[in-house]
């Protein structure tokens, strides 16, 4: 049995103390001991880019972190994302406008990705969204709609649209 | 059908975005349920090896390890050893089934050797490792045609060779038409595909509950019914005593289709331990133990006279079958099948050879052959342009089905026995559509103007169809009940192609209109008593039409008990949403009315009451429309590409498709699909390799070893869509997950070659990647 640490992290707003055993992902622990299954494991080894979330508002892959390092840390998953439970996000509109989703199992870590880059670049062209989610692997659907969905939650966000 | 439709045709948001945008879908790991176990496999590292003996003390004396399980252990619960899944055929010289767990051989990398189930994931890891397996190494088959070779090493041990299956597929007078040829070009590919690599792994939880006797199997497969019978037969349990339900499945390209021996494993796991048992593939595995499809050699020669019109074709595949037999010999009999594709080609002979060799079997994944064909037929078109002197297109305008000769009988048969009919098409105008949409005949200005700048561009064109909606049936019940909401059920799984809002817009064409008021479940067996699965492009056609004539009868019958009900003939209702209302804006009829949940409750029996109008008890129908012949679709892809002969690097500058898959149900939907399809085929061509060493180690098991096309490699897919309605169901419906796959390989071959016309390169395999290229141009 492996050693175990007491960590405090804030998830989508929310606090949660927890013993957890140091060797325990961040990916686990949210998924596992805080049931939010949102977040997805697509390789485990940092290149799929499906359990990206946010720490302290940037993003990181949760199969490569451990639970205690994000001790004290903020973290937004997917289900942070929609404003509330009858309202989403203007890129989670997007997404489905777009068919920037197939079968969805890429979309959380697209999702948590792309947040952050248009945070950062609020105008951007397709090839910087290209490259923005070239770290996210998608099976499904050619990239084109996610591109195209994030080209329009862009201007829709730059409109003053609710974030 | 009517031309009034309403719902049908419009490019609707789906019904599955919502719950996987805010990360409240259900996939097979976010289940967890009371009690439940985690299951890690002891796998073979060896291609090929003897197992002499399992020392599993160390691993069981591990705190939260509860057991681990050989395949003597799995024994007392097994009617049978060997999962019997293959497809039927004549061809097969041996058989080669596998066995739920290896007995006292292991014959790839990968393969199941023991189970370990644990309180979790972390301690079942921890005691594989402290499994001890005494392995005898044997020497492995890796390469297909060196196993196929005299004196080469068995893939199993008590083989005589390693030769599967063979098989010759032949029409016309081959020999006399390359008698009298003008000209014969031969030409030897290799081509390659790789894996499925969905990107949700397989998975499953098994849930045996001790009191019921009931087992059920949640399976991210694309095959419910499948599964379930595989688990009645090898487990020897009723029916009525095994449940395989799919949650929603996170991709599946083909290698879901198959049956695992995890499915059995786990499943006699949480028998034995009375509670659940849960097992999620890493990606590792997914590498080492999912179905692949890898690689086949093709020699072929083409006869054609001095215009170019094709006389025969005839030539051999050795296909990579790997060691054992998870589906059939269907994938190289597509390849064989599919070869003269669009095109008129009057005799036509392949012999095909299926060779064992020491790695995962190979299965279909997404294309399913056909990307093979499509690129030996058009690869030896653009050689006979060459050496004709003519342009790649008119060669093939030349060569393609003209629309006037539809539906067009190919002589060669289809594994169902039936013959092969292109159904409909026009595909001429296809080709030609993509040659303009492409400025096809402007390219030689802008070559000759990029040669000039020292840039190296070229242009490439194919043409391929591909047979969908493979029969015979997929079962749909389509019901109302008291909620007054239209319940829909199909056998065959939702992977991700937007299956529940596909269905929902047929059934709502029919029944009041509203998606909104339809729910789709898949892939249940506990819903539907048969079923097939989801594979083939098949689910739109087989699924779609048994929906639409369920829906149908539903609709018929709704308005005959509402017509009792409200004392109005049929012809003066119609369905609204969730009401049966009297036609016409008359004041006095508005408020004639009634709720679907009331007509449902009428008809669902009250004691003691006879039913209105005697009619038979329940608004609901269940359809199975047998579908034999298949309806084909058909496309074109024109390519432009930069190659950069210094690093052999390939940029696509554009890439544009025609495709014509009939009447589209929601032209979203389909619309991804293909630009889905071709950035699969994309990255086929240029990236995916699975790779072994000559002890048929895989090389490439990760994903910054094996390439899957990103975001920046591909450019902005076009694509035109035609829709010529397939006469083969009433919906005018053809399949489409496949296809956008098939032509990429053979239209950037044929680009990249052209961009590099100067160098004199020939390009006769895929991927074409740029250390290839680079080798090719040095070559040359
Ligand atoms: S699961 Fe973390 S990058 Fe793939
Ligand atoms: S939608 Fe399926 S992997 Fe992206």
């Amino acid at each position: 049995m492996s050693a175990t640490r007491t960590i405090s992290v804030t998830v989508n707003g929310k606090a949660y103390e927890r013993e957890v055993e140091v060797r325990v992902t961040l990916a686990d622990f949210l998924r596992q001991e805080l049931g939010l299954t949102g977040t997805h494991l697509g390789c485990e080894h940092g290149v799929c880019g499906a359990c990206t979330i946010q720490l302290n508002g940037r993003s990181a892959r949760s199969c490569l972190t451990l639970a205690v390092q994000a001790d004290g840390q903020e973290i937004k998953t997917v289900e942070g994302v929609a404003p509330s439970a009858d309202e989403l996000h203007p890129l989670q509109e997007a997404l489905s406008e777009h068919h920037g989703l197939q079968c969805g199992f890429c979309t959380p870590g697209i999702l948590l990705t792309l947040l952050e880059f248009l945070d950062d670049n609020p105008d951007p062209s397709e090839a910087d969204i290209r490259l923005a989610i070239s770290g996210n692997l998608c099976r499904c659907t050619g990239y084109q709609g996610i591109v195209d969905a994030a080209l329009a939650a862009a201007e829709r966000l730059r409109g003053g649209a609710a974030k | 059908m009517n031309m009034t439709m309403t719902v049908i045709g419009k490019p609707m948001l789906r019904l599955e975005d919502p719950r996987l945008l805010r990360g409240e879908a259900r996939f097979i790991d976010d289940i967890k349920l009371a009690n439940m176990a985690e299951a890690a496999f002891v796998r073979s590292p060896n291609g090929h090896a003897l197992i002499k003996g399992i020392d599993a003390s160390a691993a069981l004396a591990l705190p939260g390890v509860m057991a681990v399980l050989t395949l003597d252990d799995l024994r007392p619960h097994l009617s049978g050893e060997h999962l019997v899944v293959g497809l039927p055929s004549e061809a097969y010289k041996q058989d080669r089934n596998r066995p739920a767990l290896c007995r006292d051989e292991a014959v790839y990398v990968g393969e199941p050797v023991a189970v370990v189930v644990a309180e979790n994931r972390y301690i079942a890891e921890d005691a594989v490792d402290l499994v001890a397996v005494d392995y005898d190494i044997l020497p492995a088959a890796s390469d297909c045609r060196a196993a196929l070779a005299e004196g080469a090493p068995p893939v199993h041990r008590d083989g005589a060779d390693n030769l599967l299956a063979e098989f010759d597929m032949e029409y016309g007078d081959v020999d006399a038409a390359f008698a009298g040829a003008a000209h014969v070009f031969g030409e030897s590919f290799w081509q390659h595909r790789g894996g499925g690599h969905s990107i949700e792994c397989r998975g499953m939880v098994a849930d045996y509950d001790k009191p019921t006797d009931k087992l059920v199997l949640w399976n991210s497969t694309q095959m419910a019914h499948s599964s379930l019978r595989v688990l009645v037969e090898m487990l020897g349990r009723d029916e009525n005593r095994v449940r395989v339900v799919t949650p929603d499945i996170g991709g599946g390209f083909g290698p879901k289709l198959v049956i695992y021996q995890e499915e059995v494993v786990v499943s006699i796991a949480s028998i034995v331990l009375g509670r659940p048992v849960k097992w999620i593939e890493d990606r590792r595995e997914h590498f080492m133990t999912s179905t692949q499809e890898r690689d086949q050699y093709w020699e072929v020669e083409i006869a054609v006279d001095d215009a170019g019109g094709i006389r025969g074709i005839r030539g051999s595949i050795v296909h990579d079958h790997g060691a054992y037999t998870a589906r059939g010999i269907n994938l190289p009999q597509n390849s064989g099948e599919t070869l003269p594709g669009p095109y008129v080609v009057p005799a036509y002979r392949m012999n095909v050879r299926l060779a064992l060799t020491n790695k995962v079997p190979v299965t279909p994944v997404r294309g399913a052959g056909h990307p093979q064909a499509c690129f030996a037929m058009e690869r030896m078109l653009d050689r006979v342009a060459r050496e004709l002197g003519l342009d790649r297109a008119e060669v093939r305008r030349r060569n393609l089905i003209p629309a006037e000769s539809m539906p067009y009988t190919k002589p060669l048969k289809s594994r169902s026995g039936a013959p092969i009919v292109l159904d409909s098409g026009d595909f001429p105008a296809s080709q030609q559509a993509a040659l303009d949409k492409a400025d096809w005949s402007g390219f030689g200005a802008r070559q000759q103007a990029a040669l000039e700048d020292g840039r190296y561009i070229g242009i490439g064109v194919a043409n391929f169809v591909k047979g969908t909606g493979r029969g015979p049936f997929e079962e749909v019940t389509v019901r109302i009940g008291a909620s007054g909401r239209v319940q829909v059920y199909t056998g065959a799984a939702a992977i991700g192609q937007g299956t529940e809002t596909m269905l929902a817009q047929i059934v709502a064409e029919e029944l009041g209109g509203e998606v909104a008021n339809i729910t789709v479940t898949t892939g249940d067996t506990a819903r539907n008593s048969l079923g097939i699965g989801t594979s083939n492009s098949r689910v739109t056609v087989v699924a779609g039409s048994s929906a639409h004539a369920a829906a149908r009868k539903v609709r018929d019958k709704a308005l005959l008990v509402a017509s009792h009900l409200l004392e109005l003939p049929v012809e003066e209702l119609e369905i609204v949403g969730a009401e049966i209302r009297a036609k016409g804006a008359d004041e006095r009829r508005k408020n004639v009315w009634i709720a679907l949940a009331d007509v449902a409750n009428a008809v669902a029996g009250t004691p003691g009451y006879a039913l209105p109008g005697g009619v038979e008890p329940g608004l609901e129908a269940t359809e199975r429309l047998l579908f034999d012949a298949m309806p084909y679709v058909n496309g074109t892809a024109v390519a432009e590409v930069e190659v950069d002969p210094h690093t052999g690097g390939v940029e696509i500058l554009s890439y544009k498709m025609t495709h014509d898959c009939g009447r589209m149900i929601n032209p979203m939907i389909v619309h991804g699909q293909v630009i889905g399809g071709a950035a699969h085929g994309i990255g086929n061509a240029l990236f995916e390799w699975m790779q072994y060493d000559a002890m048929a180690q895989p090389l490439t098991t990760n994903y910054a070893d094996y390439l899957l096309v990103t975001a920046t490699e591909l450019p902005r897919i076009e694509v035109v869509h035609t829709e010529t309605p397939s006469p083969l169901n009433d919906l005018g419906v053809k399949g489409v997950g496949e296809c956008g796959v098939i032509p990429a390989a053979a239209v950037l071959a044929s680009a990249i070659e052209d961009a590099l016309t100067p160098f004199g390169v020939r390009i006769a395999r895929a991927p074409i990647t740029p250390p290839d290229i680079l080798a090719l141009i040095r070559a040359a």
